[in-house]
């Protein structure tokens, strides 16, 4: 079995009293499609905030690919990373929001090409080739000289699709991508993610409340409460016969709301 | 009778005078504004601490006194500066002073959600403020930049304490000369005004090129 592509070992997080995760470790896999679910405030999409390094960890430690992302080893010990190690760990990784964070005043174009140009160097009529293959992908090449305030929801999360796209990252991290949307703009986002699953080896975290999605989608739920893993399995164990009665309370919840399973 | 074509000609000179000193003390200030306003939220204590020192310094004392000490104390510390040097060091930096509360201000006002994107995106600090941050915050920060070029150029005024001509040295020179009140005051009056209308309908239109696009709405 290859060695996993994240190890996170016994990280903690807490804003001041609150304690968000505790004690949490797990691993993932290379090429590996996982669902978070959970109900909201059990710690879910502050791991993907963590593996993005928008956070802070209190405590543990995280290994991507081999390497710590929030230490890096100097004189046979480990201290706190610095920004260019932070840097190069963010290479690996990249991130879709629940409200897309496009750049408003970049078309879209733009916004799949500033990174790319920014980061990596690479010159602009490269960039754009790339980034015109990738807007075709997401159904949007069309779209590449609009302004973000002219899409909709839909429209808007494939750009930011496309645009963590473009920095070819192993990792994708989604953050209930499809929450924030129009229940009718809704597919159009998720088919874009089938597509992606389908075509590429990425490791790709997936934090949502689609349960017939994450059912389709993932080779492992983990259902998170109180910022534990409660159960995790192959999405038939957890959606056709959960173990643990808090994951049943949970599903018959979201059940109940009207969500599909 | 007055002649008073020689008269209107000297306010007129005295009118110059003052668009030197706002446009000057303008661009000094918007330096300024930027330097302190980006200080202000830098990561570094010591910068910010000298930037805030700075805001509170200007903000928090007169600008009669300012220029006071610009034209008749530096001398003694060994830097004598002419009087539209000093007219310029001292508006600049007391506008700028202002200025950089509306920058600090602007850029705090774009949000967590484009400062994450920028994180998620491997930009450095610098990158997503030259090529995110400023260009949104920049809309921003222009109704209150004219605010505060109108305020400078009726700052500009008190420099005729420290004998520049300006218009409204200009005006009292040419009341003192003919005796009328009215005329050298209604004339300044109105020149002041035709320049603060400039300033105002300027901003305007800068506003309407940086906003182009983006229609006011977040993505």
């Amino acid at each position: 079995m290859a060695a996993p592509i994240i190890r996170i070992d016994n990280i903690t997080k807490r804003y001041g009293p609150l304690t968000v995760l505790d004690g949490l470790s797990m691993e993932v896999l290379p090429g590996e499609k996982l669902a978070l679910i959970g109900p909201s405030g059990s710690g879910k999409t502050t791991i993907l905030r963590i593996l993005m390094t928008l956070e802070a960890i209190s405590g543990g430690h995280i290994e991507v690919e081999g390497d710590q992302l929030y230490h890096m080893p100097k004189n046979g010990g480990l201290v706190p990373a610095d920004d260019r190690h932070l840097h190069r760990m963010r290479e690996k990784i990249g991130m879709v929001f629940q409200h897309f964070n496009l750049f408003p005043h970049k078309c879209v174009l733009d916004n799949v090409t500033l990174a790319p140009m920014l980061t990596k160097g690479v010159p602009k009529a490269e960039a754009q080739k790339r980034a015109m293959e990738l807007l075709d992908m997401v159904g949007l090449a069309n779209k590449a000289k609009s302004m973000p305030a002219q899409l909709s929801g839909g429209q808007k999360q494939r750009v930011a699709i496309a645009r963590a796209l473009a920095l070819s990252p192993k990792i994708m991290l989604f953050d209930e991508v499809t929450s924030a949307l129009d229940p009718e703009l809704v597919e159009e986002v998720l088919n874009v993610m089938r597509k992606l699953a389908a075509e590429t080896d990425m490791t790709m975290l997936l934090v949502t409340h689609e349960m017939g999605f994450a059912h389709d989608f993932a080779d492992r739920i983990l259902f998170f409460d109180r910022g534990r893993i409660v159960e995790e399995g192959k999405p038939d164990e957890i959606f056709r016969n959960p173990k643990q009665e808090r994951t049943q309370t949970f599903l018959r919840k979201i059940i109940a709301a009207g969500h599909r399973v | 009778m007055t002649d008073w074509s020689g008269y209107i000609g000297l306010i007129l000179q005295g009118a110059l005078v003052t668009l030197q000193l706002t446009v000057m003390g303008s661009v000094l200030a918007v330096i300024m504004a930027f330097l302190a306003g980006l200080g202000r939220v830098s990561r570094f204590t010591a910068v910010r601490v000298l930037a805030t020192t700075y805001i509170e310094f200007f903000r928090g004392t007169s600008i009669f006194v300012q220029l006071f000490w610009v034209y008749f104390v530096l001398p003694f510390a060994g830097v004598t500066l002419s009087p539209l040097q000093a007219g310029v060091l001292a508006l600049g930096l007391n506008v700028g002073a202002y200025g950089a509360e509306v920058v600090r201000g602007a850029v705090k006002a774009i949000g967590r959600e484009q400062r994450e994107a920028c994180i998620a995106l491997n930009l450095t600090r610098g990158q997503a403020m030259r090529h995110v941050i400023l260009p949104q915050a920049l809309p921003l920060m222009l109704p209150t930049f004219g605010n505060n070029a109108i305020e400078l150029l009726k700052g500009t005024a008190v420099v005729s304490l420290i004998s520049l001509t300006d218009m409204t040295f200009q005006a009292q020179v040419v009341r003192a000369q003919t005796g009328s009140t009215l005329i050298p005051f209604a004339v300044i009056l109105m020149l002041y005004f035709l320049m603060a209308l400039a300033i105002s309908h300027g901003m305007r239109w800068l506003e309407r090129r940086v906003t182009r696009g983006l229609d006011g709405v977040r993505s």
